[in-house]
Parts: structure tokens; C-alpha cells; sequence
């Protein structure tokens, strides 16, 4: 097989709190091939974007290892990390606060090339600048105007063409369409496929939408407290979900249509327990339908249960 | 006005006054709902479904909000002509509110059991302190929380239980209709399928009429009996969730909707969203509101504003069904 083009080994966070050590990311194993998608799926705090970001180095990891091309990015000093960095890129969240807000969209849009130097003419910056617009559907006469003058879809779209001006191969996109309505939100993802079919790009799709995921990514990981439960394909994740998270995560989407209404009567009880110094033991345990004394006794391993199928969980 | 009637809304039109422009939130929308009724009122961010809740809650903003037209009746009583004093009798007793975002919609420095039971202040005079705090318990127990905890501060819970704790204040006085403005959207998936379960099975127990709103047309599959589409400030479609969910019939904009909606069910390429965007509620275009977007447009949608075309408990309004 291959190098994939990007894989983390063993990547822990943990970060200091008075309380003790909050496990946001704890032991996760990864790998994403070329032109492809994962999708890192979870609930709120389960550490998704603590993972997309520290594979960026915007954040350094307790421990681990993050390796992009088969090398370890995390040696790098700033010199080179500048350098790799016109590969890796990301689309954040919430397009009204990661914008600047006394920039242009055309400075917004050219201030990576600036920073990186890549071009350093007036004029091929500006056909640059006007050529990545059209490439993510904004208007030309638009170059002028603030992100305030913006409504939510068009701003994510400067989003992304800020994250395609590099020319990257990997981005993270890290629920770049969870604040948007569902028709803009289905024109966001749309654009980003044909990216990826013109460019051959390489995301990482963190979310908590699971019908997103399915739809735009061709592996899937669910996070749940700053492991990963179960990685395996799209296609699998959804036909056969073998984690009890999982499947709860799966039963509990509401499904626009009145015939699977039976199936989404299952629901999970409590909430997600505290990532401050947890407990050793499978950290769904205290909620999962089917925990046994093992469950909590010690450490519970991903372990490839069919090929390419992999699930955290001692019922298998 | 029959007696199953519980809230008629007739022609209601409602602007926000700014220095430059006037808004249009709502523009001539009529509804009917019917006691013990869960009506999804479903639609984008800024159609108007949250503009319609306050007005019913006469809770828009004073001085820019404003109610140019229309009725709103709650059991006969118009709600537009009611004073401040009348209305302060009907919320929380007859109608009350569940916001979107249970973070922001609680008192940081009171405790919970102090706030659940000011509703009770306001409304029940004739109850002793002693029955106000049975009443609490009770309350606290109907929402699923232990009423150990009611002595604790709503920083000290979690977003889903304090989304437990707005519903139990909103119940507290056991209104007529409770308005659900986005519930359960600030919150994760396994906890949204707690609370609506939770909502649905109280729902039938207190008989209560509900106005559920939100932009996600899974949740609406699961819990209401009606649905109401929303664009512009208008009602432009209307039925059962049956009519809904399984008639083929509908405006192109609900159509638009479920395009956009990733199916779990099937493997799709590429999604079919609605082009373009929302107009912009200054400056309104002609006809109908959706032309401008319409796939399905014709001359006549440009400049006539279509009536609406009755099938049954199903309503849609567009030319595309008039005869």
C-alpha cells in the first residue's frame, strides 16, 4: 500500500485544567489516503477539532506523532512548517467570526499568498484573487465589498477560496456547514465535491451531521471523549454499525420521512461524562445499553474486527 | 370560531420600523391551530417563523416591531388589542415560550427551583410556599431532572438539562400552547432525541397545542401532526405531515427543501438545493415572493401573488395548482 498522505500516530491532548488533565484527544490513530475524505464524526466535546487542528500544529500535541507524505510533521521548525503549511489548509466553522472584519473580501482572499509569497506581482495576484472567486461561486463585483456586507453562504465561500489560494492538497473542513440554512448549506457541499473532483483534493470533514457525512465522505471515524470508537467506510459505517455509540448516534438522527419513525425510538440514556482524568475502562460504558463488568475494568483497544473495519468495543 | 379552535391568526402583517428601510417579516399569514395540535412551522432563517411566535407572545421589540394588520385570536381574545396588564396575565399562563438557545435563556444568578417557581408567583396567588415547592418537585420530575438538584444554579448543568429546565418553567402553569422556538438546534443528536421524546410523551399527557419551530424537517417528521412551510413571511404550503411527507404534490420551494437535505436512505451524488438566495425582506419582489429562484416559473408568478389552493387538509400557494 501506498504512504497515505496523512496519518497520526498515537496523537494525544491533554490540557492542563485546575480540575486535572481533560483528555480532549487521547491515543487516535488515523489515516487518509490521497483524494480522499474522512469523516470525523462526534458530539460536542468529544475533541474533533481539537484533532483537525492539532494535525495542523495549530495545536501541539501531549504526545504522538502526525505524519504528512510519510514524514513527522511535528520536527519541523518554523521555517519549514511555513513551507508545508501552503499544503495544509483549513476551512473553520462559523464564517462570521473567522473573517476579518476591516479587510476586503479581496484581501481576505490574497493574504496567504502575501504571506507565503507564492506570488509576488500585482497584477497575476489580482487575476489570482478574481479566478479563485469564480472558482467558488462569488461574484466578481463583489471584490470590494466587507464580509459584513455578506450573508453566511457567500462568507463560508470566502472561506474556502482563503483555504484553495495556496493551492493545498489537504484541508481540514471543520463544520464549515453547520451554521448555514439547508439550501445553502447543500450549495457549500456541492462546491466542495467539485473541488475535490477538479483539484484531487484531500479533506478531513469534521462534524456532528451524520447524514453530511455519509454524503461527502468515503471513510468515517466517530470520536466519542477523545477516542476513536470505530473507524471503517462510509458504506459499512452506515449498513453495519458494530459500537453501541454508533449505533445510538445513527438511531437517534431524525429522518425527514414518516415510514422510519419506529426506528428512532431507541434513545440513549445520560449524557456525556466528564474527559477530566476519565476513568480507565471504555468511556461509553456509564451510558452504553450493554456494558458488562469488563467494559470498565480495563482499557478497551481498536481492533480490526473485518478488513478495514475497526471498533473499539469488547463485545467483539 | 369553532370550540376545537384553540389560535386563529387572520391576515397578519408584521414589520420591524428601522432608520433606513422597513422590514416585512410578515406578510399576510393565516393559520389556525387546534387544541391538543403540534404544528411544525418549518422554514429558512429569516422567513419569519420567529417574527410569528412573537407576535403571539406580543413580545416584539417595542418601538420597531410592529403589527400593521391583522388578528390574532387566543380562545376569542385578540391578542393585537390586548394592554401590557392583559398580557402579562396570558404569558406563562395561557401561552408560553421555549427559546432556541437554553444557555442564554436562564437567569445566571438565580437558582433553578427560584425561577421555575416565579412563574407560579406571577400566576397561582392563592397557593401556599409549601404547595409551590410540591409543585416544583413535581415539575422537575415530569421533565426527567431529580429535584435534588433544584437548589443549584444553571451554570452547574449541562445544555441539555437546562433545555429540561426551560421546558419545565414553560409547563409550569400548564398553558393552552406552548411556543417552541427551535428546542432542541443548540443541542447535540443523542441528547435532541431525548427531549423530543420527552416533548412528544408530555405533549399527550397535558394535552397542550404546540407551535414547534425549527429548520430541520427530520424533527418535524417526528413530532408534529401538521406542518406549515414558510418563506417570505408567508405560509406557502400547509398540511398534515401525511400531506407532507408523502404527497407528491408540493410548492417547488418544499421541494427545494427536501433536495437539500442529504438522504440517509440513498446513495446520491450531488445534492439538488434551491439556487440562489432568500430576498431580502426590504425590498420584497413582486408576485410571488419564490419567482426569482422558482425552477418552475412563469409569466404569471411575476406579478400575480398566487391564492391559496385547497386539497383537502392540504394547501399550497402557487399557480402551478390553480385550475
Amino acid at each position: 500500500m501506498s504512504t497515505p498522505l496523512i496519518e497520526t500516530k498515537g496523537l494525544k491532548k491533554y490540557f492542563k485544567t485546575p480540575k486535572g488533565d481533560l483528555h480532549a484527544v487521547d491515543d487516535v490513530n488515523l489515516k487518509i489516503e490521497k483524494g480522499n475524505t474522512l469523516g470525523v464524526v462526534g458530539e460536542s466535546g468529544c475533541g474533533k477539532s481539537t484533532l483537525g487542528r492539532i494535525i495542523l500544529r495549530l495545536l501541539e500535541p501531549t504526545a504522538g506523532e502526525v505524519l504528512y507524505n510519510g514524514k513527522n510533521i511535528l520536527n519541523y521548525d518554523r521555517k519549514q512548517m511555513l513551507d508545508i503549511r501552503k499544503e495544509l489548509q483549513i476551512i473553520f466553522q462559523d464564517p462570521y467570526a473567522s473573517l476579518n472584519p476591516r479587510m476586503t473580501i479581496s484581501e481576505i482572499i490574497a493574504e496567504p499568498i502575501k504571506v507565503c509569497k507564492t506570488i509576488t506581482n500585482k497584477k497575476e495576484l489580482n487575476d489570482k484573487v478574481f479566478e479563485l472567486m469564480e472558482t467558488v461561486g462569488l461574484a466578481e463585483r463583489l471584490v470590494n465589498t466587507y464580509p459584513h456586507e455578506l450573508d453566511g453562504g457567500r462568507r463560508q465561500r470566502i472561506g474556502i477560496a482563503r483555504a484553495l489560494a495556496l493551492d493545498p492538497e489537504f484541508i481540514v473542513c471543520d463544520e464549515p456547514v453547520s451554521a448555514l440554512d439547508v439550501s445553502i448549506q447543500a450549495q457549500i457541499l456541492n462546491l466542495l465535491m467539485d473541488l475535490q473532483d477538479q483539484r484531487g483534493l484531500t479533506y478531513m470533514f469534521i462534524t456532528h451531521d451524520l447524514s453530511v457525512v455519509k454524503h461527502i465522505s468515503k471513510d468515517v471515524a466517530v470520536m466519542y471523549l477523545g477516542q476513536c470508537v470505530e473507524r471503517t467506510d462510509s458504506e459499512t459505517l452506515f449498513r453495519n454499525p458494530l459500537h453501541p455509540y454508533t449505533q445510538a448516534l445513527l438511531n437517534a438522527i431524525p429522518i425527514p420521512s414518516l415510514r422510519s419513525r419506529p426506528r428512532s425510538e431507541l434513545v440513549i440514556k445520560g449524557e456525556i461524562t466528564s474527559p477530566i482524568n476519565p476513568r480507565p475502562g471504555c468511556r461509553f460504558a456509564a451510558r452504553c445499553p450493554r456494558a458488562t463488568k469488563i467494559c470498565t475494568e480495563h482499557n478497551v483497544e481498536l481492533k480490526e474486527i473485518e478488513s478495514g473495519h475497526f471498533v473499539a468495543c469488547t463485545l467483539y | 370560531m369553532s370550540t376545537k379552535t384553540l389560535v386563529e391568526i387572520k391576515d397578519l402583517h408584521v414589520v420591524y420600523n428601522t432608520d433606513e428601510k422597513t422590514v416585512y417579516a410578515v406578510n399576510g399569514l393565516n393559520l389556525t391551530i387546534n387544541r391538543g395540535e403540534t404544528l411544525g412551522l418549518v422554514g429558512e432563517t429569516g422567513a419569519g417563523k420567529t417574527t410569528t411566535a412573537l407576535s403571539i407572545m406580543k413580545l416584539l421589540p417595542d418601538r420597531v416591531g410592529e403589527i400593521r394588520q391583522g388578528k390574532i385570536l387566543l380562545d376569542n381574545i385578540d391578542i393585537t388589542r390586548a394592554t401590557p396588564a392583559d398580557m402579562r396575565l396570558i404569558r406563562g399562563e395561557s401561552v408560553s415560550m421555549i427559546f432556541q438557545d437554553p444557555m442564554t435563556s436562564l437567569n445566571p444568578i438565580l437558582t433553578v427551583s427560584d425561577q421555575i417557581s416565579e412563574v407560579l408567583d406571577l400566576h397561582r396567588l392563592d397557593m401556599s410556599s409549601e404547595e409551590k415547592i410540591k409543585k416544583v418537585d413535581e415539575i422537575l420530575k415530569l421533565v426527567g431532572l431529580s429535584a435534588d438538584r433544584k437548589n443549584e444554579y444553571p451554570h452547574q448543568f449541562s445544555g441539555g438539562m437546562k433545555q429540561r429546565v426551560v421546558i419545565a418553567m414553560a409547563l409550569a402553569c400548564e398553558p393552552k400552547l406552548i411556543l417552541a422556538d427551535e428546542p432542541t438546534t443548540a443541542l447535540d443528536v443523542t441528547i435532541q432525541a431525548q427531549i423530543l421524546s420527552m416533548m412528544k410523551e408530555l405533549k399527550q399527557r397535558l394535552n397542550t397545542a404546540m407551535i414547534f419551530i425549527t429548520h430541520d424537517l427530520g424533527v418535524v417528521a417526528q413530532i408534529c401532526d401538521r406542518v406549515a412551510i414558510m418563506y417570505a413571511g408567508e405560509i406557502i404550503e400547509i398540511g398534515t405531515t401525511a400531506d407532507i411527507f408523502d404527497n407528491p404534490n408540493h410548492h417547488p420551494y418544499t421541494s427545494g427543501l427536501f433536495g437539500s437535505i442529504p438522504d440517509m436512505t440513498k446513495v446520491a451524488k450531488r445534492l439538488n438545493p434551491i439556487e440562489g438566495l432568500m430576498p431580502d425582506p426590504t425590498d420584497l419582489p413582486n408576485g410571488c415572493k419564490f419567482h426569482p429562484r422558482c425552477p418552475k416559473c412563469m409569466e404569471i408568478c411575476e406579478a400575480v401573488n398566487p391564492g391559496d389552493n385547497i386539497d383537502g387538509t392540504h394547501t399550497i400557494k402557487c399557480h402551478l395548482f390553480s385550475q
